[in-house]
């Protein structure tokens, strides 16, 4: 989905800060919803794409204004009454008045993919692409989840390495399917992706599956293809 | 509303973390017992002391660093560091030439067995936001100036491969011992937004 949290390339959050002598943790309850969290995604069987959706899915003002804990806490809420494991009535504590239900699991509804036949007891996909092949990356605007950011989409990049075969996250948050597939390193010129005026030693390095990228067809063969193609018209 | 804040007051989050905890503790789907060891593990087990060990040992042991070049999840599961977020490590090397940075835009990857839980300004929306479109600015943030000569390469971690940058050995340090080099390796220096340097003689 093409959310507030695909941020890459925006600009107004300012300058990044970082703080001296940094806790693992800010609070108590820092600590206690980071582990809640982990044991309620186990506890939910969910998985990980599933996980980061939910949090995808938090209302943009709402994702803005939360800390990276308080989105946890509203995807652990999210999963946990879409799995019908509690509802929300029940995850408003009982001496907190100040909590209205409806704040609870408050996520846009999630529109996945239809379920794929999932091939993965079959022997490992093939490679599509080997190191060194031109691609680009698709211009893809599911609904659904994807770790397909906007910066990189239309965009020549040229395969860096093939990291072997991993479940595509864009059906398997969704549930439907695992679809494994070959996810490469995909390197991209900073000026593909951002113009001219940037600095020509940038490159920016991005993990993508397979099924976001496409072939560049190298040109020279381009204008042979056509002009078989134009033979062939010609004779008939 | 920059998304860094972090909430120290007892309201809001606090009571939700609360509710969630005693709900499903009464349902019985979580066991207390393993939320203490959970957050016992990363406050006190996990944490960028193990990142530190493995570039130590890639200074001075030539063979080991071949190997975490060439696989670094077993080589850094050879220190005995294993875990979540960790089954696909990639070991970045940083040289007079390349400089690696790495970044998580849609959401905070991170190498949580080398470097634990990723401090608040990895996470910020300003480092998600302008670390693929304009690194030598966030590296300025930092205090970090590159010659521009130096090639950038900016890791965003989108799928399931963690990224760990070795640092370059600082001059000066010949002399030194494994141990005395872990002690000088710091966290920002293996995400690629500080360089490692030397003790003051």
């Amino acid at each position: 989905m093409n959310g507030v949290h695909d941020m890459g390339g925006m600009d107004g959050f300012g300058p990044v800060i970082r703080e001296q002598n940094e806790p693992v943790f800010h609070a108590d309850w820092e600590r206690r919803a980071y582990a809640v969290v982990s044991l309620v995604l186990r506890a939910a069987q969910t998985n990980v794409d599933e996980f980061r959706h939910a949090i995808e899915r938090i209302p943009p003002a709402r994702y803005l204004a939360s800390s990276y804990y308080e989105r946890w806490i509203a995807a652990a809420e999210t999963i946990l009454v879409e799995h019908r494991i509690a509802t929300r009535e029940e995850l408003v504590a009982k001496e907190d008045a100040t909590v209205d239900p409806r704040q609870i699991a408050n996520a846009v509804p999630a529109r996945g993919p239809a379920p794929v036949k999932d091939k993965s007891a079959k022997r490992p996909p093939r490679a599509r692409f080997a190191k060194g092949d031109r691609v680009r990356a698709r211009n893809l605007n599911p609904v659904g989840h994807t770790r397909l950011p906007r910066y990189v989409r239309g965009k020549a990049g040229v395969i860096a390495r093939d990291w072997g075969v991993f479940v595509f996250p864009d059906t398997n948050a969704h549930h439907a399917g695992g679809k494994p597939q070959h996810c490469y390193s995909v390197s991209f010129d900073a000026r593909e992706l951002w113009g001219k005026p940037t600095s020509s030693r940038e490159r920016l390095y991005i993990d993508l599956w397979e099924e976001y990228l496409e072939p560049i067809a190298s040109k020279p063969k381009d204008k042979t293809s056509k002009r078989k193609a134009a033979r062939r018209t010609v004779r008939r | 509303m920059s998304g860094d804040h972090h909430n120290t007051d007892d309201s809001g989050p606090a009571a939700r973390v609360k509710a969630l905890e005693a709900l499903l503790t009464e349902k019985g789907l979580i066991d207390p017992a393993a939320i203490d060891a959970i957050v016992d593990t990363y406050e006190t087990r996990v944490g960028p002391r193990n990142g530190a060990r493995v570039v130590a040992k890639a200074w001075t042991d030539p063979a080991y660093r071949k190997r975490l070049f060439a696989d670094a999840t077993s080589a850094v599961a050879e220190l005995g560091f294993a875990g979540p977020e960790g089954g696909h490590l990639v070991a970045l090397e940083n040289t007079d030439r390349i400089h690696n940075l790495v970044v998580c835009t849609l959401c905070s990857c991170y190498p949580w067995p080398v470097l634990g839980l990723p401090p608040v300004w990895y996470k910020s929306f300003a480092y998600r936001s302008r670390a693929v479109s304009n690194p030598r600015g966030v590296l300025e943030d930092f205090g970090l100036e590159l010659p521009s000569e130096v090639e950038i390469r900016v890791w965003d971690s989108s799928a399931e491969i963690r990224y760990l940058v070795i640092p370059q050995r600082p001059k000066g340090t010949a002399k030194m011992t494994e141990d005395e080099l872990a002690a000088i390796v710091t966290r920002d220096s293996m995400v690629g937004v500080a360089k490692v340097e030397a003790p003051r003689a």
